[in-house]
């Protein structure tokens, strides 16, 4: 069990010793998001942008221009609400070879509150053409996306949590964009989740299961592109369907599993995550319960949801 | 000073450069003109005299770098271009229009030639930051030139550039000041003036010179419409590139320059010129009737 971010400084500096063109280019939080990991393997390849995310962006552009294959470091919420016009027309219209590795994502920040925390990026970044969403939920997966994301030309948004979740995969794991990943199978309900908030959704299956309930968990690690059909596939086996995501219920995984379904299948999409409201500063345990995100929230609220379903 | 006889060829490409802008503009019924030519004297000068460029191969990795941040003076690029070569004059006529490689703004995935998008402004600095920080670290010789104009430099993201590319000492990096001194729409004067803004001067009484210096740049102020000054500046930030210092061109120009009802009128930021104007622009910049 390791933070998502050590991992993202771990991997970033072993791609330093096997692609000579991975830069850091970072915006002051280096220490935050460990990319200092990087800074003291590589110092001449990491760049201190200093407290200036909208630039940071526009030079990585520069950088990619010339080969190089810049990963960005800094929060989420300043990527994708500062920096999102650099993002959108600097970037994504160009099709530039960036990777902005967003850190402290969703709400479990370290104390930061409503300022630091961002719950609209998928919806956000899901809606930019041209950009490529990620969202790993353990150690093994966010190493593998984030060695993808680097071979990958073309620019990638990797949603990163800031704190450690259970391991759920194993080394034999393979990041392929779009491709769903069944994490138990159950026909009452289907836990449909992204980023660490899918081992939450695993862990309320099990505690679902005590009780009798047969609940699937399917995580979509890749927002954008996504497999259509095997959301599909998966919904049509299930007799609930929920989305459950540290995030807004508006325009993120709840919206794109509701924008599939709506389509193509007659299927009800419930969405668990954050209701149109702000987050705020507190621990983890005190933030997953409040907003109905913990194993054993997710749990009782698809209880109760299938009762009203009788 | 007057203009030396070595640039008559410059002061005639302008000319024509200006000449294609308002003319393309007026055939696709929109369009900016007093950007494209307060900047287009500059343009012409980095274009044929300063830069290295092979139009038949844009892609050159030696090249030298231009980005036009101020990215609504486009055509003003794609007429320069066009004379330099870089695309046929004829396509000047698709500007603007579905489908063509000269969008209103700068897009760098349709017209080879061009280094970035720009448009929404403040922008192109950054990137020019990138690429000289990535030529220095690639060892690679090319110089990179940005433009900026004095209304974008309203943006604050311009100064999140100019604080960095100072302290990453990059002396293969020159921005070029377009100060034209007037904006879109400006501020309102007083209430019984209704809605006419004061576009003039959008850095009014503000030493930009020295702000830039405080910073770290080594200004050189030039007449931008003056290619005795314009050449030896641009000459003079391009042999500078080994040295520790960017280099800001502050560029004293005129809004609408070339032909005198565009000079200096606010209204000429995006016009259509009418047929009778047309002729008009035609006699003063010594165009032949004939292309009107």
């Amino acid at each position: 069990m390791k933070a998502l971010r050590d991992v993202f400084g771990e991997t970033l500096v072993k791609l330093g010793s096997t692609n000579p063109n991975v830069l850091v280019l970072d915006a002051d939080l280096a220490n935050s998001t460990k990319a200092d990991k990087f800074a003291m393997a590589y110092p001449a390849k990491f760049l201190q942008m200093g407290i200036a995310e909208q630039n940071c962006v526009g030079v990585a552009v520069g950088l990619a221009s010339l080969g190089f294959v810049p990963w960005l470091s800094s929060f989420t919420v300043f990527f994708t609400h500062r920096a999102v016009d650099p993002i959108r027309m600097l970037v994504a219209q160009t099709h530039a070879n960036v990777k902005i590795g967003a850190a402290y994502s969703g709400l479990l920040t370290g104390f930061t509150g409503k300022t630091h925390q961002d719950v609209q990026d998928l919806a956000i970044m899901r809606a930019m053409p041209d950009m490529t969403v990620v969202a790993p939920a353990d150690a093994v997966e966010g190493e593998a996306i984030i060695r993808w994301a680097t071979e990958y030309q073309g620019p990638v948004f990797v949603r990163l949590a800031r704190d450690a979740s259970p391991d759920i995969f194993d080394q034999q794991y393979g990041f392929a964009p779009g491709k769903t990943i069944t994490l138990k199978d159950g026909g009452d309900v289907l836990l449909i989740s992204t980023g660490p908030q899918s081992v939450r959704c695993l862990q309320a299956a099990e505690l679902l299961q005590e009780q009798g309930i047969s609940a699937g968990v399917l995580h979509v690690p890749s927002i954008k592109p996504v497999n259509q059909e095997e959301i599909v596939n998966a919904a049509d086996k299930a007799g609930l369907i929920v989305t459950v995501e540290e995030h807004s219920i508006y325009g993120g995984l709840g919206g794109l599993v509701a924008e599939v379904l709506s389509e193509t299948s007659p299927h009800r999409v419930i969405r668990f995550g954050i209701d149109d409201k702000w987050g705020e500063s507190a621990p983890n345990d005190f933030l997953l319960d409040k907003y109905g995100l913990s194993a054993s929230r997710v749990a009782q609220r698809v209880v109760e949801r299938l009762k009203a379903k009788k | 000073m007057n203009t030396n006889a070595d640039y008559s060829e410059l002061e005639n490409l302008a000319r024509q450069g200006r000449w294609l802008a308002i003319s393309t503009v007026a055939g696709s019924g929109a369009g900016h003109v007093g950007g494209p030519f307060s900047a287009m004297d500059i343009l012409v000068a980095l274009y044929f005299r300063v830069m290295k460029v092979r139009p038949e191969e844009p892609k050159w990795p030696e090249r030298d770098r231009f980005i036009l941040s101020k990215g609504h003076s486009s055509i003003g690029q794609y007429a320069v271009m066009a004379l330099r070569g870089f695309l046929p004059i004829e396509e000047l006529k698709t500007f603007d229009k579905g489908g063509s490689r000269l969008q209103g703004h700068p897009d760098v995935t349709r017209l080879p030639g061009l280094e970035t998008s720009t448009g929404s402004l403040g922008q192109g600095l950054s990137v020019g930051v990138g690429m000289a920080l990535g030529a220095r670290m690639r060892r690679e010789k090319f110089h990179t030139f940005v433009m900026i104009g004095d209304g974008e430099l309203q943006e604050g993201m311009v100064w999140e550039a100019l604080h960095i590319a100072p302290r990453y000492q990059l002396g293969n990096l020159t921005a070029i000041l377009d100060w034209n001194g007037l904006q879109q729409f400006g501020w309102v004067l007083a209430i019984n003036e209704q809605h006419r803004g004061d576009r003039r001067d959008p850095w009014s009484r503000i030493d930009l010179r020295g702000i830039f210096e405080k910073l770290g740049w080594r200004c050189l102020e030039i007449n931008g419409h003056d290619f005795s000054e314009i050449i030896p500046a641009l000459e003079s930030a391009k042999a500078a590139s080994d040295s520790d210092q960017p280099t800001m061109i502050v560029a004293h120009t005129i809004k609408g320059k070339g032909v005198h009802f565009t000079e200096g009128k606010h209204e000429w930021h995006s016009k259509v010129a009418t047929k009778e104007e047309l002729s008009i622009v035609a006699n003063e910049l010594g165009i032949a009737e004939s292309a009107v």
